[in-house]
């Protein structure tokens, strides 16, 4: 199977870099996978979580905040955050969850308030799905 | 002449001295690697987002609908300089450098008759600028409790600037900061970071067309702003880097100094314990002569 080029890129360090066949990614309009050969492409991120799909088991990667870049040198995701699905500390999530939940609060424009809210819907749902990926016995 | 026991005290004080610049130097050696490291991992995401941003930026302004950030406030009376330094000393010319960059162009935008102000990131800069503009200063940002430079910082320091840009306190901001060159060479940099500059692309229309989800001027939107964090986090990053760069180097020359020092005051201690020897010999013996 034809594999594609993929970073995940962090400002902090490069995350992940490599060959892979297929990448589920958190799109701001719905989830997008990308496989080799996808026409050129700019999306926005929600966070959520990016599946990698290559040899061996599928990997997880917490990611929010960014945009993925698809040109035919391969796919670039950068992302304000991004960490295997593992390294996520649900007290960090939750944390990030309470900042949401002030932001829509203190939001001053209700266009800045629908952000916000989203924002916040978006992480109540990872950490939701997190949290009942754990209590099942992992993924 | 200093007596003897004087000599012995000198050499053993400067022999400490120097113990402590060599341990300074080693440490430097040690996070500067560190630094490097960091400087680096950092630098494919903002070129990315350099050429992504460049190639937006590019389609919107032809369409002449640009936000603020790109096409600036229409003026460029007020100015904000960024002055972005280290928090310690012992680093040889690395905040001075940065500070006379920053001085200069605050001197020649006020001979333009300009309004200038200052944001002060680092406590070193603070200090210096604060003598010669005292009433310009218009923040301080601290980062002396912060041990490894996150992203995060350098959200919380993009967010006060736009916060001001909202409230109308500037037109254009320029970054000072220093670029980390090699050990020996961090060059002091000025990089206008609002309204942003994107150097011109030179793929042309030989790039691929994107289709963009949502629409270009949403993504610009988000983009725009997080850009201006991503600049600042590289400039931060750099500066650490290029302060510990600095400080390896000055503390390397002091810890050479200091053992020349010790080279001659050794010297002369021996020369001064010898001429006291001769003395006492040529004592006794005109002593023993005029028996």
């Amino acid at each position: 199977m034809a594999t594609l080029p993929f970073e995940l890129v962090s400002p902090e360090r490069l995350v992940f870099s490599g060959a892979v066949t297929e990448v589920i990614v958190p799109g701001a309009e719905g989830e997008f996978g990308v496989l080799a050969g996808h026409a050129p492409f700019i999306g926005m991120l929600k966070p959520g979580i990016l599946t990698i799909k290559g040899d061996g088991a599928p990997r997880a990667y917490f990611v929010r905040g960014g945009f993925a870049e698809v040109n035919p040198a391969g796919l670039t995701i950068l992302a304000e955050e991004a960490k295997p699905l593992e390294e996520l500390d649900l007290g960090v999530l939750h944390q990030q969850i309470q900042d949401a939940k002030e932001d829509v609060n203190d939001a001053a424009t209700d266009e800045g308030r629908q952000r916000a809210a989203r924002q916040l819907a978006d992480l109540e749902q990872v950490y939701a799905a997190l949290e009942s990926g754990r209590t099942g016995g992992g993924h | 002449m200093a007596s003897l026991k004087d000599l012995r005290n000198r050499i053993a004080s400067v022999k400490a001295t120097q113990k402590i610049t060599k341990a300074m130097q080693m440490v430097a050696a040690a996070k500067l690697r560190r630094a490097q490291m960091a400087a680096e991992a950092a630098r494919p995401y903002a070129e990315r987002m350099d050429t992504v941003l460049g190639n937006l930026a590019a389609g919107i302004v032809g369409a002449g609908q640009a936000p603020v950030l790109i096409a600036g406030t229409g003026q460029s009376q007020k100015h904000l300089l960024l002055v972005a330094t280290g928090e310690r000393g012992l680093c040889g010319a690395f905040n001075t450098s940065i500070v006379r960059l920053a001085r200069e162009k605050a001197q020649q935008l006020i001979g333009e008759g300009k309004d200038v102000t200052f944001f002060c990131v680092g406590r070193k800069g603070y200090d210096q600028l604060r003598r010669t503009y005292p009433d310009r200063i218009i923040e301080l940002v601290d980062l002396r409790s912060v041990r490894t430079l996150s992203f995060k910082d350098a959200s919380a320091i993009a967010a006060k600037i736009l916060a001001l840009l909202d409230q109308g306190a500037f037109d254009v901001c320029t970054l000072f900061y220093s670029n980390f060159k090699s050990v020996i060479s961090q060059i002091p940099t000025a990089q206008q970071i609002i309204p942003a500059v994107f150097e011109a692309q030179d793929e042309g229309e030989g790039g691929p067309v994107y289709e963009y989800e949502p629409a270009e001027e949403e993504i610009l939107a988000d983009l725009l702003p997080r850009n201006i964090a991503v600049q600042i986090f590289r400039a931060l990053l750099e500066n650490q880097a290029s302060f510990y760069g600095s400080q390896m180097s000055a503390m390397d020359n002091a810890t050479r100094n200091a053992g020349d020092m010790i080279k001659k005051q050794t010297l002369i201690y021996n020369r001064t314990r010898q001429a006291m020897i001769t003395k006492e010999l040529i004592e006794i013996i005109s002593g023993a002569e005029a028996l």
